[in-house]
């Protein structure tokens, strides 16, 4: 799912579905979405030829959206919530941490290809603030200090 | 009609004419940032905004319709406050780098914080440090400078049909650029029309004044110029004329100050164009029709735009070059033949209404035809004018001059190359003759004149009819090269004969390299002062050009000679939209 696609897969069931329904360029990029985990450039490129729309419109939708991602995601998810309760208790200095020991900027993926890390709005658990959801487990009250913690559990799953 | 009150004064409009239009038209001027004369508004920028007489709201000028009853204040302290706050806000992401800016002196944010008196930063100013400029050769972005109101992106998706730019991200992260390529690897025709529309310097020409000036210095080299049609009625806006005063003498006699060895008329290159061309369509239309329409090429954003979106056209292209390119391969052929020159040394600059030319002198190789690169730069009708203000020469009271003798003279019909139309116009003055045999006396085709966006006619030429049709800018195209799919498709007749297609909106005179501040008033006078030229030249035809026929007498013999195709003819590939 994560691996960088060399030839571009085929997606004319989506196209068919969706083709001349209005608005439905962004349901066509929900699916492709879904199949692949990104919207890889090859099959954007696909989709504008066969659905009539330009690759600008296209980037447009994808890159306005928060959902949509034009890279692989990484093999571990970290998502840091933003929400204002998680902000006020010191949310960003976990983006921060986690960004430093990863190498990457929020938004990214390593380029190993093992951690995606971002920053997600409000969880839906404030009464946990700081929250962080490792690969959809969520970690309550998480501190600084834990950081490099959880991304060795990661690794060490990986391992085992 | 609807009858409302700005700043008390009545004023009586059509129904849905917005509040900005409403008060221009009773001399009051709102000022704009986002909103352009050739574009629907999008209430970016928040410059325009007004008080309306019964509400706290502060509406957007440029709109909201004025509504019956109305009572509008466009200027009173308060709001003078509110769109000094939006300058500023404005400022303080953007550089402060006017000095070395390339809209520098023509900057519509610069004009704005002048006439507010902006002195110092407001707001911490938090543009990037980094400067990333982005170009194709043509053109060069600088994200920088952008203020995000959208024209660009207008222009480029509406107008032009090209959607090489477009939005990305959203809110404070918003950027204009390609859908995640640069420039160069993105459809851009490189039009230019985006930087003619920028209202600061995030897009502009590439510069090569420097490149120019180099050549001119070279004392070993033998350094031609020569001037496109819509550059005469256009250089004199930036030394106070009228748009449409033609000015043609005088820019002779400041490229001659400036220190070029030989003055050319791009004119006469397309009086060339228009023999070649109009003997094309001549043999297609003789022989049945079934290569026709025949579809013209002078237009290099045109050329790569079809080569991009509708290759399936590649057929009915004509094969000729542009007049410039016609002109640099007969300079760096046939003049050096005539006076001895050795074509090594000779360098032919191009002064050009447009930025698609800087990419055209590189297109393919048969834009070398003569061994060598046929015209070594490119400039735009802006460069040219800095370079005349650089030189220290008083255009406005320079002597009329004539231009240099082989390949300068022209007719009338090579002039109006420079209006939308005008290609049309000249061949069919000269394939009439040619078609039938007879020297006629119609010369002027009124009926393809003008600014709508598609203009067709059906002419009766030795007893058959001619269908043409004239497209100017690229989204009008589209409905065009459509009903003749549709007839090939269909295997009917062709429904037109003949389609000339120019990229920017007007032709060459609303070209892209052209003087700042376009609007349909200013490309309807530049044409002007084509049409009122043509009508005073003593050859109207290019085929009675006596510098044309001494040049197939002397040089090519006769139109579509092997040497005529060697030199003057080139062809067309399909290409990829994206490079990746």
């Amino acid at each position: 799912m994560s691996e960088q696609l060399s030839s571009a897969p085929d997606i004319s069931r989506t196209v068919k579905k969706w083709l001349k329904k209005r608005g439905s360029l962004i349901m066509a990029l929900h699916e492709i979405q879904n199949t692949f985990g990104y919207v890889p450039r090859s099959v954007s490129l696909q989709l504008a030829h066969l659905m009539d729309v330009p690759l600008a419109r296209i980037y447009e939708v994808l890159t306005f959206y928060n959902y949509f991602r034009l890279d692989p995601p990484g093999k571990n998810t970290i998502s840091v919530c933003m929400g204002t309760a998680c902000y006020l208790k010191g949310a960003p200095k976990l983006v921060e941490a986690f960004a430093e020991e990863l190498g990457v900027q929020e938004g990214e993926t390593t380029p190993d290809g093992q951690f995606f890390l971002q920053s997600v709005r409000c969880v839906g658990c404030c009464g946990l603030a700081p929250v962080v959801v490792v690969n959809g487990t969520v970690m309550s009250k998480v501190d600084v200090s834990q950081v490099k913690e959880i991304i060795a559990s990661c690794m060490q799953k990986e391992e085992v | 009609m609807i009858h409302a009150k700005i700043n008390g004064i009545p004023c009586e409009v059509k129904e849905g004419t917005t509040i900005l239009e409403a008060a221009r038209q009773i001399y009051i001027e709102i000022p704009v940032l986002c909103k352009h004369p050739d574009l629907a508004p999008t209430a970016a920028c928040g410059i325009c905004i007004v008080k309306a007489k019964g509400t706290n709201k502060m509406l957007r000028a440029c709109c909201t319709p004025i509504d019956e009853g109305m009572e509008i204040i466009t200027h009173d302290p308060e709001i003078i406050e509110v769109r000094r706050s939006v300058v500023e806000l404005i400022m303080s992401n953007h550089p402060n780098e006017c000095l070395t800016c390339g809209r520098n002196q023509h900057c519509e944010l610069q004009d704005l914080c002048g006439n507010f008196g902006i002195r110092d930063n407001a707001f911490e100013n938090t543009v990037s440090k980094e400067v990333i400029l982005d170009t194709n050769r043509a053109l060069v972005f600088d994200p920088r400078k952008c203020i995000t109101c959208g024209r660009c992106v207008q222009v480029c998706q509406e107008m032009q049909n090209v959607h090489a730019l477009c939005f990305i991200e959203r809110g404070y992260k918003t950027v204009i650029t390609s859908a995640g390529v640069s420039l160069s690897e993105s459809p851009c025709v490189k039009c230019g029309q985006c930087s003619a529309h920028c209202p600061t310097g995030a897009i502009v020409e590439y510069d090569e004044t420097g490149k120019v000036w180099d050549l001119v210095k070279a004392e070993d080299l033998h350094t031609c110029v020569q001037i496109a049609p819509a550059v005469r009625v256009a250089i004199g806006e930036a030394f106070g004329y009228e748009p449409g005063a033609n000015l043609t003498g005088k820019l002779y006699a400041a490229l001659r100050r400036m220190g070029f060895d030989a003055i050319f008329d791009t004119n006469f290159g397309a009086d060339v164009t228009i023999m070649e061309e109009a003997s094309e369509f001549v043999s297609r239309f003789r022989d049945g029709g079934d290569e026709l329409p025949l579809i013209s090429s002078c237009c290099p954003a045109w050329v790569d735009f079809m080569e991009r979106y509708h290759n399936d056209m590649i057929e009915y292209f004509s094969t000729c070059k542009s007049p410039h390119e016609m002109l640099g391969v007969l300079a760096k052929t046939y003049y050096a033949k005539q006076q001895g020159l050795d074509p090594m040394k000779i360098r032919m600059i191009s002064v050009m209404p447009c930025t698609a030319k800087k990419w055209e002198i590189r297109r393919s190789v048969e834009m070398s035809a003569s061994g060598y690169q046929d015209v070594d730069v490119s400039i735009t009708t802006r460069e040219l004018a800095r370079m005349i203000k650089q030189a220290g020469i008083d255009f406005k009271h320079l002597p009329d001059e004539e231009c240099d003798q082989l390949l300068g003279g022209y007719s009338g019909a090579g002039t109006i190359f420079g209006a939308t139309g005008g290609v049309m116009e000249a061949a069919l003055r000269t394939a009439q003759d040619l078609l039938t045999g007879e020297e006629l006396q119609t010369v002027e085709f009124k009926q393809i004149r003008g600014l709508a966006g598609v203009r067709e006619a059906e002419l009766e030429i030795a007893g058959k009819p001619l269908r043409i049709a004239v497209a100017h800018g690229l989204a009008n195209v589209e409905s065009v090269l459509d009903k003749v799919r549709t007839a090939k498709e269909a295997g009917e007749a062709t429904p037109y004969h003949f389609i000339e297609v120019m990229a920017c909106p007007g032709g060459c005179v609303g070209g892209g390299g052209q003087p700042y501040g376009i609007t349909d008033e200013q490309r309807k006078k530049r044409a002007a002062g084509l049409y009122s030229e043509d009508e005073k030249l003593k050859h109207r035809k290019s085929k009675d050009n006596p510098h044309v026929k001494k040049l197939y007498d002397d040089f090519l013999g006769e139109p579509l000679s092997e040497k005529s195709h060697r030199l003057l003819h080139t062809n067309y590939q399909p290409r990829a939209t994206y490079a990746r």
